[in-house]
């Protein structure tokens, strides 16, 4: 029986799905085991690196392995990985910031207090504006809630997002896509009117109402049915690329697929 | 002229002086000189205006009480995302920051090198760093007419770095998968310091197979200094990984005791050779695992 989080890496897999020839990049378990997941199914266009300097055309393992396991097909340090992958466009990153408003803003470098002193020192902006600017993005939240999900603005604003008053005339915004965000609950996409958030996919056994309450803004219901369970072809698959089943620890007790099997032994 | 560029580490901190605009290379908790750092740390030097892509470098030296000014990306310790005494330092309001992207960043030091008072780049718009880090924007004078960011030079008035191997005269020769930003850290600065794992006498004769490696010309190298396992805690990758043990000890250290006077000693020794003893010695530092990501 397959399990919520390989569900969520299923979905991860859906939302990196392209015909383009791109870096794929998944930072945490579920995000990368998703990208590998989709490069080994239907999109091998997508590049990958072993998770250091160089790309591999079998993604590497979740885990302890020997160093040299992994087989370098090319190389992409950071030393120019702005040159390459990111001002180039030609990367999809899932990440996982700690605040995302309804505008598709997201934070990741303080929470609360001031610039001078914030009340809570993260980890700084890191690649986020760039990333923002320049290529596709998405996102995975493994405990959907309103404390990441924000009413109004994020506390610091450290990647770009469909917000009107944050644009400065002619500036340069066409890079700026925010493709899906899975979370433990729903699939969301910017699709709506003024690209507004909608609920896409809700997972087996959950309540559009539920996604509702425990988001900050408005959502807009656009289900079109359930979140796809992972098939067995794909199960095999994430086991191969995660055979320490580091996944099995992203979501809290490690949770079934579908709600109407809880109480059963994933 | 005399091209023999080697400097003992307390010659090198010798000649930095307070105030002064210090870049850091490596990234996170990988290629860091912390040698260098560490010599930093038991000298008087202070109200430094540190540039990094941060790692424990960074945690050390705002805990010390060095740092006036942080320009940074992330502080970071890989495994441990979040570095602790930074984070305190931050939540205490002790130091001023300049919060970059790490794109714009490296954009930062190119501009330094190139001796140009800013490059253009859309990084930055849509997000609170331009209006946080009084950032400006110029418009394209072509028929585009584009608003982009001007990202100002970070010029830098010294850097350190640590490389593989080095020679007498600055040749230096970065191994390992990722060298980071490290040759613009040099190119950035007014004078440009480094520690070596290996210090040959000419490197045309120790490692001539190797010149790739050579990832920036020596007249960016103003002094060159031996320190054998001086990236520990960090990763100095072929020769070793990070020291988890020692870092998770560090960070383990912000909050209990909590105080960097009652533990600087194990963090930074007498001198270099008493840290290194402290830590099982230059054998057990270059027998560090490498680390898998």
């Amino acid at each position: 029986m397959a399990t919520l989080a390989e569900l969520c890496i299923a979905a991860v897999a859906e939302a990196f799905r392209t015909d383009r020839e791109i870096i794929g990049t998944g930072i945490g378990p579920i995000p990368r085991l998703g990208v590998g997941l989709a490069k080994m199914t239907h999109s091998p266009g997508l590049m990958m690196t072993d998770g250091e300097a160089f790309l591999v055309e079998e993604p590497v393992p979740l885990g302890p392995r020997e160093y040299d396991d992994r087989k370098p097909a090319g190389y992409l340090p950071f030393s120019r990985f702005f040159d390459s992958a990111v001002w180039t466009g030609r990367r999809h990153a899932m990440v996982t910031p700690t605040q995302v408003d309804r505008f598709g803003q997201t934070n990741l470098s303080a929470l609360g207090g001031t610039h001078d002193q914030p009340k809570v020192q993260m980890l700084g902006a890191r690649g986020f504006p760039g990333n923002g600017i320049y290529h596709p993005n998405s996102m995975f939240i493994p405990v959907h809630s309103t404390r990441v999900f924000v009413d109004g603005e994020v506390d610091r604003v450290s990647s770009p997002g469909y917000n009107p008053a944050r644009r400065i005339a002619g500036g340069n915004y066409s890079g700026l896509e925010i493709k899906r965000v899975v979370t433990n609950l729903c699939v969301m996409d910017f699709g709506g009117a003024g690209s507004a958030v909608r609920v896409i996919s809700l997972h087996p056994g959950v309540e559009f109402s539920e996604v509702q309450e425990k988001t900050g803004f408005a959502l807009i219901d656009a289900v079109e049915g359930e979140t796809a369970l992972p098939t067995g072809e794909q199960l095999a698959i994430i086991e191969k690329l995660d055979p320490h089943g580091i996944r099995h620890k992203v979501l809290k007790d490690n949770p079934p697929a579908d709600r109407a099997n809880q109480g059963e032994a994933a | 002229m005399t091209l023999d560029k080697r400097l003992t580490p307390a010659e090198i901190v010798g000649r930095l002086r307070s105030g002064m605009t210090l870049g850091i290379g490596g990234w996170g908790p990988r290629r860091k000189p912390m040698a260098l750092v560490r010599e930093i740390l038991r000298s008087d030097l202070t109200d430094l205006t540190i540039v990094s892509y941060g790692g424990p470098d960074v945690g050390m030296l705002c805990a010390a009480g060095k740092v006036k000014k942080l320009v940074f990306a992330f502080v970071s310790l890989d495994a441990i995302p979040l570095e602790p005494w930074f984070r305190k330092s931050r939540e205490a309001g002790q130091i001023e920051v300049l919060e970059l992207d790490e794109g714009m960043f490296q954009w930062g030091l190119k501009a330094a090198a190139f001796g140009l008072p800013f490059l253009p780049t859309r990084v930055g718009l849509g997000t609170d760093l331009i209006e946080l880090g009084r950032l400006k924007t110029v418009q394209s004078p072509y028929d585009d007419g584009e608003t982009l960011v001007a990202m100002p030079a970070l010029k830098l008035d010294a850097s350190i770095v640590h490389f593989n191997r080095c020679d007498h005269r600055g040749n230096v020769q970065a191994l390992g998968p990722d060298t980071y930003y490290d040759e613009w850290f040099a190119k950035a600065a007014d004078e440009c310091f480094a520690s070596c794992e290996e210090l040959v006498p000419a490197m045309e004769e120790a490692h001539m197979a190797d010149a790739k490696a050579n990832i920036v010309e020596r007249c960016f190298i103003t002094g060159v200094t031996k320190a054998k396992g001086g990236a520990h805690p960090t990763s100095m990758p072929p020769h070793y990984g990070p020291d988890m043990k020692a870092l998770k000890s560090y960070a383990g250290a912000a909050k209990e005791p909590g105080n960097w006077a009652e533990v600087a000693d194990q963090f930074t020794g007498n001198d270099e050779a008493t840290y290194l003893a402290s830590v099982g010695g230059e054998e057990a530092v270059i027998n560090i695992p490498l680390a898998i990501y």
